[in-house]
């Protein structure tokens, strides 16, 4: 066939409705091949057995073909089971203080001026934009033994308890604490623009409406504002608590070793252990625990009109 | 008004003196003289000295503006297909699937997605000979994937903030579907498509999980760098790095929502002519 005839027909089933089935089909195939495939993948080896090959992996083996000895250590082996705990319970505690800070930081933002509001929410994207590493980087610094601000808090304490308990610099480093304090720091701005995002949205006629039929202040905001922004409370609350459960370069970086959170737990089976099937077992594990948080906040998403 | 206003004002000076305080920390001890990084011993530049001299820094951070201008270029292109998919086109076959499989990498761990796309490419490998090597092709790969649903997220919840009757009026006039995408929509949604770009280029020159299991010898990105040395403890010449990079990014915001918000000005002012006119 020649040239131009076949690119007269292309250019017709480009028009008709080529365009449409690549504007699907590529995206499509993409996310099929390089995640669900993926995806799919780590699913099967989870019921896999470990061989002394490379890769460290057999599928198959004897009936019934799968072998299901990496879930049942998760939940004989109590390392995992511990892991998940400091997993889930560090998340929580991260979204909570979340709350607590970027609830009333984003109430805030609602009230000053919206010259300075553009500003101040550019001040809190800010730090989004740069490297994730570096700001947990920077409070190794300001929390290693040395440091100035170290020093302070010490001071601090030093000056509040009696002088047989005085510390000569706190032990912030390597602990759940550092995890919770990091993770509240370079989360905080997936708390505020969610909540933001919902408050703003709030007419503020009905504050002034409760408030000149004798309401207290207080009694505004628990009853009018809070009620009414509760899917930014959702939306914001997972968006901390999703990310943070799963969370790896935080735990590595400033955690206790001795109490690994779950991802830190996948990178060394999968790593340092070189047990891929248990690693897949974990990783499949940790995502149905979170399956209930991801489909309320798309349930939620729905809800407001399509994800943000 | 009330009391509430100088409570949250106090909070929200708390809230920025807690996001900011650490990074100018950080800012002020890349100037320190001593080797010990958290301790004080006068003022010097030498590290950033050491920081422009050493070559390994600047491959690392060639390599990272390499995998990042690829990869956003095709997330943005992927994305903003599934997002027009997802937004314009009603029924196709398998579409909860593919708002599925668009939704879910958003949520995942990273390191499920770093381990899952590991043993993918090594399987790949073993199955058909490619990828023989795991290097600046697979982590290119991998960042396409999991930046395109940030576009798709971002170009589709514009397309169902957008007008349409702009679209059905090009339709009523003749145009062709495809040239209503072209002509129309496309145009309207062009912000979008931008910062979605931006989106997708900011998060693959800052990926460290994924790419560390996506990566294969001789291939170091700035992030994976920084990674290893961090791991190490708190470096000075790392200081001196972070400043420049709050800096640059710092001014790339304040320049970029100058230009974003200059644009939407004139879109406005264009509109409000327009209205005028045909008044």
């Amino acid at each position: 066939m020649d040239m131009p005839g076949q690119a007269n027909r292309l250019s017709r089933w480009f028009n008709r409705k080529g365009w449409s089935d690549l504007i699907v089909g590529l995206p499509y195939v993409w996310l099929v091949v390089l995640f669900l495939v993926p995806f799919l993948i780590v699913v099967a080896m989870s019921v896999a057995s470990r061989a002394p090959s490379a890769p460290p992996f057999a599928f198959g083996g004897d009936y019934p073909w799968i072998n299901l000895e990496g879930y049942q250590r998760l939940f004989t082996d109590d390392l995992y089971i511990r892991a998940f705990l400091t997993s889930l319970s560090n998340a929580f505690v991260a979204m909570i203080f979340c709350l607590l800070i970027g609830y009333p930081m984003a109430l805030g933002l609602t009230r000053v001026s919206p010259s300075a509001r553009s500003i101040l929410l550019m001040l809190v994207i800010l730090p989004f934009w740069t490297s994730f590493l570096l700001r947990v980087y920077a409070w190794m610094g300001l929390m290693g033994k040395n440091s100035w601000f170290n020093h302070l808090l010490t001071d601090a304490y030093n000056l509040m308890t009696p002088a047989s308990w005085a510390l000569k610099s706190l032990p912030m480093m390597y602990s759940n604490f550092a995890v919770v304090l990091v993770m509240v720091y370079t989360y905080l701005p997936f708390m505020i623009l969610p909540l933001y995002a919902s408050l703003e949205r709030l007419d503020p006629t009905l504050d002034e409406a409760a408030m000149d039929l004798g309401t207290r202040p207080f009694g505004v905001f628990w009853d009018v504002t809070l009620p009414q922004s509760i899917p930014g409370i959702i939306a914001g609350g997972l968006l901390v608590f999703i990310p943070a459960a799963g969370e790896l370069v935080i735990p590595t970086l400033v955690g206790d070793a001795g109490s690994p959170m779950i991802g830190r737990v996948i990178a060394d089976e999968f790593n340092a252990v070189r047990d891929w099937p248990m690693a897949s077992a974990v990783s499949v594990a940790l995502l149905v625990l979170m399956v209930v948080p991801m489909m309320v906040y798309s349930h939620y998403q729905a809800k407001a009109g399509g994800p943000k | 008004m009330n009391r509430r206003p100088l409570f949250l004002i106090t909070v929200l000076c708390f809230g920025f003196a807690f996001f900011y305080i650490p990074i100018l920390s950080m800012m002020v001890y890349s100037f320190n003289a001593s080797r010990l990084a958290t301790v004080w011993g006068g003022f010097s530049t030498k590290w950033y000295v050491s920081l422009f001299s050493n070559e390994q820094i600047g491959a690392a951070l060639l390599l990272s503006l390499q995998i990042a201008l690829i990869s956003a270029t095709f997330a943005t292109i992927l994305g903003t297909m599934a997002g027009i998919a997802l937004a314009r086109f009603q029924k196709f076959r398998g579409r909860v699937l593919f708002s599925g499989l668009v939704s879910a990498p958003l949520i995942m761990p990273e390191v499920i997605t770093g381990i899952s796309l590991l043993i993918f490419f090594i399987l790949l490998g073993e199955l058909i000979g490619w990828p023989g090597q795991r290097g600046f092709t697979t982590i290119t790969l991998a960042h396409i994937t999991f930046s395109m649903v940030f576009v798709t997220t971002i170009v589709q919840s514009r397309l169902i903030q957008a007008d349409r009757s702009i679209e059905e009026a090009a339709m009523d006039l003749g145009s062709r579907p495809w040239q209503v995408l072209k002509d129309v929509t496309l145009p309207v949604i062009f912000p979008a498509i931008l910062s979605g770009w931006l989106l997708a280029f900011t998060i693959s020159l800052d990926d460290v999980v994924i790419t560390a299991f996506t990566t294969g010898p001789g291939s170091t990105t700035l992030p994976l760098l920084i990674w290893s040395k961090v791991k190490l403890g708190v470096t000075p010449d790392i200081n001196a790095l972070a400043s420049l990079t709050v800096l640059v990014v710092g001014i790339g915001v304040a320049l970029a929502g100058w230009i974003l918000n200059r644009a939407e000005k004139r879109r406005a002012a264009d509109e409000r002519l327009a209205y005028q006119a045909n008044q």
